[in-house]
């Protein structure tokens, strides 16, 4: 427990020294979100039917460059090396890292929210369960693109290898994730937010325990 | 590199499944009755599901062969997964085209968002990402553990997609299988169904002794039959 805490804090130290970095993926989210609504038209009630899914469709191109961004800087001079050496279980650089990105892209969904609420009019009062619902996303897309990173940084053509391997695998993130934020912002007359939430939760579970499993595994200097 | 001396029981494999599937299939267009509803057009069921059968049979040989892999980090497995990847993302997407085939005349659209049409295309995509994969990492130890890893994964995740597809929106009819359908057209579904295992089984056998063979080229004239020491799993990790 101690040594997650610890890579964690060295990851978020990392993304605070290079807090640009947030910005320009915010700023990319947020161009995206911009651009989504030259595809529907002016038409304002059918931009907020749709806002949820823009919401998450810019989360996941920005969250590639997030997570990229994530190991390519651990293979400068061989930290990964380093990292490595250190008398700690791969799976713990894991749950450090995951935790670390899913706390990036938890903070860029923050900050979308805002850029959706004036763009389409699509806004919530509770913020809380929307909050939540951004949460269980970002730990969804963090937990196998945490590994995939891993592997695609060390890849030739790695920018289109990260999100060829991670899209598909994320499909029931973001059905959960765009069913669940729209019912918060359209309304959820049945109540129906629990079962998306909690395949959210169920997806960031399984994904966070097997690829902490089998990061040891990729992550081998050989 | 056993993988040479194993392949020999492929050629007859592939002429075997060849030649049920031709029977199969000619006694499903011929002499099998037109179905009541659909007419004609339900004979792409005699390829169809026989089809889906051994799309998701092939990728389940794949998860054996990564799980075999990661865990006695033999070779062997890594011709075995890759030719089994190639086949699977084959097969789904087969299965996707002959479905679409299909769809169009019955339902009216091509394609539907139906949990299992949906599901095959989310396979096709995943599998086919690996194939991605293993074309773009050039060390073979690298590629292998990888390769492997991104299958158990993507196995992993398919039940979810299913279940994720199926609560967000369904239409597709239930599975056919001999239980569900008439008796007058088990046998061409039966013939063509073991047609297309013997196939896939030859072709694959076929297309991993390529696969050993270029992995000899690429390590050594006389390869380790395991991964060296050093890749092998470390000790402080969680395996």
């Amino acid at each position: 427990m101690n040594g997650i805490l610890a890579a964690l804090r060295k990851d978020l130290l990392l993304t605070w020294r290079g807090r640009l970095q947030i910005v320009a993926v915010f700023a990319f989210g947020a161009a995206a979100l911009l651009l989504f609504s030259f595809a529907i038209g002016p038409d304002s009630s059918a931009l907020r039917q749709h806002a949820a899914g823009f919401l998450w469709l810019a989360m996941l191109l920005a969250s590639t460059l997030s997570l990229a961004e994530s190991f390519e800087r651990e293979l400068e001079e061989r930290a990964l090396t380093g990292l490595l050496l250190l008398p700690v279980s791969a799976a713990v650089l894991y749950y450090g890292k995951a935790i670390a990105n899913l706390i990036q892209l938890a903070l860029v969904g923050v900050l979308l929210v805002p850029v959706m609420v004036i763009l389409y009019d699509a806004g919530t009062l509770r913020l809380l369960p929307l909050l939540g619902v951004i949460v269980l996303g970002a730990a969804g897309l963090s937990a196998p693109g945490t590994l995939y990173a891993a592997m695609t940084a060390q890849a030739r053509a790695r920018q289109a290898l990260l999100p060829l391997l991670l899209f598909p695998l994320v499909v029931p993130v973001l059905l959960a994730a765009v069913k669940a934020t729209s019912l918060l912002v359209l309304g959820d007359p049945m109540g129906q937010i629990r079962p998306w939430a909690t395949l959210l939760a169920a997806f960031a579970v399984i994904h966070l325990s097997l690829c902490g499993l089998l990061f040891g595994r990729v992550v081998d200097e050989g | 590199m056993n993988a040479t001396s194993r392949a020999g029981f492929a050629p007859a494999l592939v002429a075997l499944g060849a030649a049920l599937l031709c029977a199969g299939s000619v006694w499903g267009l011929a002499f099998a009755p037109p179905e009541v509803f659909m007419g004609e057009v339900q004979r792409i069921m005699y390829v169809h599901v026989p089809t889906a059968w051994n799309a998701m049979l092939v990728l389940t040989y794949a998860f054996a062969c990564a799980l075999a892999f990661l865990f006695t980090n033999h070779w062997k497995w890594d011709s075995r997964l890759e030719a089994a990847l190639e086949m699977g993302v084959v097969l789904s997407l087969l299965l996707c085209t002959q479905g679409a085939i299909w769809a169009k005349p019955t339902w009216g659209v091509w394609w539907d968002w139906d949990p299992r049409l949906t599901t095959t295309a989310v396979l096709v995509f995943a599998f086919g990402g690996i194939l991605a994969l293993r074309a773009f990492v050039d060390d073979p130890a690298r590629r292998a553990v990888w390769s492997a890893v991104a299958c158990v994964i993507a196995f992993a995740d398919v039940p979810i997609v299913y279940f994720s597809v199926k609560w967000w929106n369904s239409l597709h009819q239930s599975q056919s299988s001999p239980e569900t359908v008439s008796k007058a057209f088990h046998w061409p579904l039966r013939i063509n169904a073991f047609g297309i295992l013997f196939l896939w089984t030859g072709l694959v056998a076929f297309r991993a002794r390529v696969a050993a063979l270029r992995l000899h080229g690429e390590i050594d004239v006389q390869p380790p039959a395991k991964l060296p020491a050093t890749s092998l799993p470390r000790p402080k990790g969680v395996w």
